[in-house]
């Protein structure tokens, strides 16, 4: 019963978890992006590197 | 000190400290977010007025001074950009902008859905809602501006001009609940006076600030060495950087 009513938030669910779900996601969408960018980044540098490497030899 | 200062317009200084800063910031935020969400979702009691309404203040303000923390900190780093010419200015302006906007929309739509069960829309042209709306335009206009040139230092130029005029919308924000009669409510925790919340209530908002803060701080760093190793990727560091 008391989980019920913790889910319930007094009537307020319908606004509440909505409001807690979207931060969730939109905190996990920071770190993605982030991790993303910064990955993107370095491949680029690291196939940059293999071509001037490969025009050397 | 100033030395120090000064190492921070160097682009593989500050890749280096934003990768040992980072997990840090990200784990402490963590922490504090995990000790704000249980302390407020199941040990706060409910609100006299609002019911349990209220907790959405819990996600609500930590994501709305992020969203203004993160446009003061746009202007500032485009600011020195700007006026001393340093790159690492721009790199952390644009690093910052796509965070500063997830957190103005989500402030938008958090305050959405307080809004309803309060004053019975989802919506009003109310000069708080307004702000923070054209808060979220300057962001876009930003990175837009920056991604519109061909020539990556004029589109540095182009946004860190706008991103510095654009920060007038900033005292805008926080003064508008006095300067206007607003729907919204006043400030309850950055004020001269006591902060008017009990502290049961206060203590998982302090919380949340800090980890949302903190958060800020740690996607930042994250993005922040994407944005350099793409600035910089002609240099010789990143070429050894990438390696390891």
């Amino acid at each position: 019963m008391r989980a019920a009513a913790f889910f319930a938030m007094g009537g307020y669910a319908r606004y509440v978890w909505p409001c807690f779900g979207l931060a969730a996601s939109i905190l996990l969408w920071n770190v993605w992006s982030a991790r993303r960018h910064h990955a993107q980044a370095r491949m680029r540098v690291l196939r940059a590197v293999a071509m001037a490497g490969s025009e050397q030899s | 000190m100033w030395t120090w200062f000064y190492r921070l317009a160097s682009p593989p200084y500050v890749y280096r400290l934003a990768a040992a800063f980072a997990p840090w910031l990200l784990g402490l935020a963590v922490l504090a977010m995990l000790y704000g969400l249980i302390d407020g979702l199941v040990f706060a009691p409910p609100d006299y007025q609002q019911g349990d309404a209220f907790r959405m203040a819990y996600v609500h303000v930590p994501a709305a001074t992020v969203s203004v923390m993160a446009y003061t900190l746009m202007a500032v780093a485009s600011g020195i950009g700007l006026i001393w010419r340093i790159k690492v200015g721009h790199a952390v302006a644009a690093a910052a902008a796509p965070i500063g906007a997830s957190f103005t929309v989500l402030t938008l739509v958090t305050g959405s859905l307080w809004g309803r069960p309060m004053w019975g829309t989802y919506w009003a042209w109310d000069p708080r809602l307004t702000s923070e709306l054209i808060l979220l335009f300057l962001y876009f206009g930003v990175m837009s501006l920056r991604a519109a040139f061909e020539d990556p230092t004029r589109g540095d130029r182009a946004a860190a001009l706008l991103a510095v005029v654009g920060f007038v919308d900033v005292p805008i924000i926080h003064f508008s609940v006095q300067w206007w009669n607003s729907l919204h409510q006043g400030a309850t925790v950055l004020k001269f006076a006591k902060p008017s919340m009990a502290p049961v209530m206060l203590w998982p908002l302090l919380a949340m600030l800090l980890g949302f803060t903190l958060f800020f701080g740690a996607v930042l760093c994250m993005r922040l060495r994407g944005e350099v190793l793409n600035r910089e990727r002609q240099a010789n560091w990143v070429r050894e950087a990438v390696k390891a």
